[in-house]
């Protein structure tokens, strides 16, 4: 059974968000670090880049697969993780607690299309 | 066979070919002939060519081929094995990858290099698909004009069909021009620069400034080198390059009417997730013990599949191992060897051209083993007058220009032979 924590939003792709005022930090699900075996390496945007909301903003590659990110929000980035470019394991060891980037909403609205911890188990589950 | 899948006869298992597309003429083919009458036919065929001394490079040198090479590339172990995916019953292979790929990066200076690619001219293609994924948001490679004819067109081919806008740098006095160059980065979209460290017209050029122009922009920048050289040049690390690509020919490999040669390409190790092509890297095994793998798979494209930089999933193997042993046999005072002969043949055959009378300088440029000389006689007839003495010489690289190759396999002898046929002519 995979890790879900309440008060994240969830996206289909199996990214989570957390919401602080206009800035949602995002990482990959425990689901999803499971999926892809050891990570071997995480492509990240750098800082000031765009991201939007379905598409592509990076990727995890692990020794079996290389997996693309959708960013479940769109606007900018403000920061990204970078103990994952020496570091990529971590987000196997706690996929809750690394987090990925930090992207300052320009449509915090976007948040109603995701799910809540709940439907997100139920999705895991099937 | 036919038996276990149900079909009468070969041809059933052509059934899904349309009507129309199959071939129902007859092939031509003489009868079969017994072993000696073949060896018999090839052998007059084989007559019929004509053996010329080379006196000529434009990107591909006629250099000397140890005797010892082609016994080892020849081993079963060696020219048998196929691709290395497992690494439990291929760590020969991987081995002699790995150190081929450690001598590319020593000649080159540069920190990682792949297994090899097809050619020069397809390596250079691959460096400008590498510099659009290395330089975000920039949508526009430079070439400059003196880089060999062939190499150029293979990489608008390849740009063509990759949707690549290209641009290219002008040449001034044989060199490419860094004004020009200035100029084409100020417009804001350059990914990267493709310039060869010796040129079409045999000019070893200078690179001051150019890296430094390209990196503030944003850019990458190429370089296109004759790995034999880098021996006693100013390596691509020494130019602050970041990719270098080149064809591994003039490393031993002979002429062969044009291949099979090799390409090759290194790089700075914080573009290595971009490099296209096979990667073989070192690790321990379970025991902890030294061995090889291939690595970084996630790049290639049976795993990235669209997203990869590149759609090869192969390298040149068998001449990598060519290479890889003509520079261990050869070392580091071989190498500078072959270089000072070629140097020194080169420019006394420069100098006593011009004594001829029927050439004057093009370009007052350094040069290593290759040279552009304006010809002050007709081309063609000089070129014929040339073939029929049993030389191939005096290349026409433009109008009325026309360019000379010497290595370390022309003797003096040779040398003044040639000249003699020219002063004749």
């Amino acid at each position: 059974m995979s890790k879900v924590i309440e008060g994240l939003f969830y996206s289909e792709s199996h990214e989570w968000v957390k919401v602080e005022g206009e800035i949602a930090t995002v990482g990959v699900t425990d689901f999803a670090q499971k999926e892809m075996g050891d990570i071997t390496y995480v492509d990240m945007p750098d800082v000031d880049d765009e991201v939007v909301k379905g598409e592509e903003f990076g990727a995890l590659e692990s020794v079996k697969a290389s997996s693309d990110l959708y960013s479940p929000v769109s606007g900018t980035v403000t920061e990204k993780n970078e103990a994952l470019d020496d570091s990529p394991e971590l987000v196997n060891e706690d996929a809750f607690a690394n987090w990925i980037i930090k992207v300052k909403m320009s449509d915090p609205s976007e948040i109603k299309d995701l799910m809540d911890a709940t439907a997100y188990s139920k999705l895991t589950e099937k | 066979m036919l038996d276990r899948i149900g079909a009468k006869t070969l041809d059933d298992l052509y059934s899904d070919v349309p009507a129309d597309f199959i071939f129902r003429g007859e092939y031509d083919l003489p009868d079969a002939k017994g072993e000696q009458e073949v060896r018999d036919y090839f052998e007059a065929l084989s007559k019929k060519n004509t053996s010329l001394k080379v006196f000529v490079g434009a990107g591909a040198y006629d250099h000397y081929t140890p005797s010892v090479i082609p016994y080892i590339t020849s081993r079963s172990e060696f020219l048998t094995a196929y691709t290395p995916y497992q690494a439990e019953i291929s760590q020969g292979t991987l081995r002699y990858v790995f150190e081929y790929q450690s001598m590319m990066c020593e000649l080159t200076g540069l920190d990682i290099s792949n297994a090899s690619l097809y050619d020069g001219a397809t390596a250079a293609a691959e460096a400008m698909k590498m510099a659009i994924a290395c330089a975000k948001h920039k949508t526009r490679v430079l070439l400059s004009n003196t880089l060999l004819p062939n190499v150029l067109k293979v990489i608008e081919t390849y740009a063509k069909y990759h949707g690549v806008e290209l641009g290219f740098i002008d040449v001034n006095k044989g060199q490419t021009c860094i004004v020009s160059l200035k100029n084409e980065l100020a417009k804001g979209d350059v990914a990267g620069i493709i310039v060869p460290g010796i040129n079409k017209y045999g000019i070893v050029e200078d690179f001051a400034g150019f890296a430094e122009a390209v990196h503030t922009e944003g850019g990458v920048m190429i370089e296109y080198c004759d790995p034999s050289t880098l021996a006693v040049i100013k390596t691509p690390k020494e130019w602050d390059a970041d990719i270098a690509v080149g064809d591994g020919q003039s490393l031993g490999i002979p002429l062969c009417f044009g291949g099979p040669y090799v390409g090759f390409m290194t790089c700075k190790k914080e573009f290595v997730r971009k490099m296209p092509g096979r990667i073989v890297g070192e690790t321990k095994d379970s025991e902890g013990k030294r061995c090889f793998v291939l690595t970084l798979q996630a790049r290639e494209q049976h795993i990235r599949r669209e997203k990869a930089t590149s759609n090869i999933c192969s390298n040149e193997s068998l001449l990598a191992l060519f290479v890889t042993v003509y520079l261990s046999l050869m070392g580091p005072e071989g190498m500078k060897r072959v270089n000072d002969l070629s140097y020194g043949g080169a420019h006394y055959l420069h100098d006593e051209l011009l004594k001829t009378g029927k050439f004057a300088e093009a370009f007052e440029r350094p040069f290593l083993n290759e040279f552009t000389l304006k010809c002050n006689v007709p081309v063609n007839e000089l070129q014929q007058k040339l073939l029929d003495a049993g030389f191939f010489a005096a290349l026409e690289i433009e109008e009325n220009y026309v360019s000379f190759c010497v290595t370390e396999k022309r003797t003096k002898e040779e040398i003044d032979s040639l000249v003699k046929v020219i002063k004749e002519a």
